[in-house]
């Protein structure tokens, strides 16, 4: 593995590795001396085109607990403002020889095309890009999952997948490149997965997703699932009006107050809320809903920095120089 | 070319006489903590603790065994594929203070111990650390040595030291397998 890129091609084996590091990297969070020197002399470079506070935070800290230099790049006041391509800023971090490239961008596609193009060496890592995947995100739900359903069974969570978890992803889904990437992670993980969302807010195509597809949030709710998932109403990326009102919208879609009543009541007794944050309190989900005990925001947050620690010591700390480079075997 | 240099009676034997040798030097088994390396280092630790307790019956030799993994500490981590590290435990009373015994398998290079060192650095301050290990083969790189050694094994640096574990490899044996 040399890029993270999205998880559609993301092996289950891979991913269960992924997840294993993650839990070694939990317990290094909790120590005293909060560091690992095994990144040590490497440059991770976070290259972000788009608003975001969680994401690149949490990568700042994880490569820092790896002992990793970081270099944070924002595109507000920095030279893409002046119009410099892509390209050129690539070449630039490669000339500071940046091992490993952590990008959010606002096309769809551009960490692939970054890591397909011979502007950089370094290793990309998709920190969430236009409508297509965000997979630290995915993986970090999946860690979350894992770990609460594994100690709710009393078994120890390593090697584990998600094989007989039902999994609500509820709202956005249009825009949004969290319930891509999770539902393409947890299915591999064996769980099942249902959309709830507006038939307005369902992407083309939906009917080849390897997932069910409800208009009926209480009727999901009914059933128990293991885990639902609010996705944020994206209201930067909708030029269009894609429901009447916001308050309809919290009505029928969103996770209020009445439904975490009937939630308590109901078969969905560890039912845990999930949301990926930043969350639109009042709309998709309410207050409540968002400080209650089943709410895992906050735990999504703390293992989000253990699981990009794991992704940044898969894909940084190994021996690179077995494939030589195309200059080098060029040489032979 | 396999010659076996230790068979199951004679690793039962050494490690015997190592639990003796650390009661003998910590004056009973007062703040001891027993810190197997993975992978074989931690069933040999675990070995050690049931034989100290066998000699000392007031100790539980569950809550003196820690496993303390060094993946992340070595300075060759880039010269090999990735390994993902795997689980450190450590006993419940944890390390500060205590007497910490490092158990590894073989003695070698001694980059090993210098990544554990470095681990435990980490994690704690105990009071003193040893080095007990089943076999040292020499050619040290660093300077390091051990407390308690199983077996001195003089070989060629060519040579391959195979230590297996029943807890393992299912069987308990040191092979020294010659040049191919």
């Amino acid at each position: 593995m040399k890029h993270l890129l999205s998880t559609e091609n993301l092996s289950a084996a891979d991913a269960i590795r992924i997840l294993d590091t993650a839990e070694e990297m939990a317990l290094v969070g909790e120590r005293e001396v909060k560091k690992l020197p095994a990144l040590r002399g490497r440059t991770v470079v976070n290259l972000f085109f788009e608003d975001s506070t969680r994401t690149r935070i949490s990568f700042e800290a994880a490569a820092k607990r790896l002992s990793a230099d970081v270099i944070n790049f924002a595109a507000k006041g920095s030279s893409v403002s002046k119009g410099e391509s892509l390209k050129d800023t690539a070449q630039t971090l490669e000339a500071m020889s940046a091992d490993a490239v952590v990008i959010r961008h606002w096309a769809s596609g551009a960490p692939a095309r970054l890591a397909a193009s011979d502007w950089i060496d370094a290793a990309v890592v998709n920190a969430g890009d236009g409508t297509h995947e965000h997979p630290t995100q995915a993986l970090l739900d999946a860690f979350t999952l894992r770990r609460h359903w594994s100690q709710i069974a009393g078994r120890a969570s390593l090697g584990e997948d998600l094989r007989g978890l039902r999994i609500a992803i509820v709202g956005d889904v249009l825009h949004s490149r969290v319930a891509r990437s999770n539902l393409w992670l947890l299915t591999t993980l064996g769980a099942e997965v249902t959309l709830v969302a507006p038939p307005t807010l369902l992407p083309v195509g939906i009917a080849d997703w390897p997932c069910r597809v409800s208009f009926d949030l209480d009727e999901v709710l009914a059933t128990g699932p293991h885990a639902i998932m609010m996705l944020r109403v994206q209201g930067e990326r909708m030029n269009a009006a894609f429901f009447p009102s916001a308050r309809e919208y919290a009505r029928t879609w969103g996770f209020d107050d009445d439904r975490l009543a009937a939630l308590e009541v109901s078969a969905g007794k560890d039912t845990i809320i999930m949301h990926p944050g930043p969350m639109n309190r009042g709309l998709e989900i309410s207050s409540a809903a968002a400080d209650s005990p089943r709410s895992t925001v906050l735990a999504q947050v703390r293992n989000g920095v253990s699981v990009r620690m794991a992704v940044l010591y898969l894909l940084l700390s190994g021996d690179d120089s077995t494939q030589p480079t195309p200059a080098q075997e060029a040489t032979v | 070319m396999f010659r076996t240099v230790l068979g199951e009676a004679d690793i039962d034997r050494a490690l015997t006489r190592i639990a003796h040798e650390i009661l003998e030097a910590n004056k009973g088994s007062q703040d001891l903590v027993l810190l197997g390396i993975p992978r074989r280092g931690f069933p040999l630790a675990q070995r050690l603790a049931r034989k100290i307790a066998r000699t000392d019956p007031a100790v539980n030799p569950d809550a003196m065994v820690g496993r303390l993994d060094v993946t992340m500490f070595r300075d060759d981590l880039r010269k090999h594929p990735t390994r993902p590290p795997g689980p450190t435990k450590l006993p419940p009373a944890g390390i500060d203070d205590k007497v910490v015994v490092l158990v590894d398998d073989v003695l070698y290079s001694g980059r090993t111990i210098r990544a554990a060192l470095d681990a435990i650095v980490d994690i704690g301050r105990p009071r003193v650390v040893r080095l007990a290990v089943l076999v040292d083969r020499g050619h040290r790189e660093l300077p390091i040595r051990a407390d308690h050694v199983g077996k001195n094994l003089p070989t060629s640096s060519a040579e391959k030291v195979r230590v297996r574990i029943t807890e393992v490899d299912s069987v308990d044996e040191v092979v020294i397998e010659g040049p191919a």
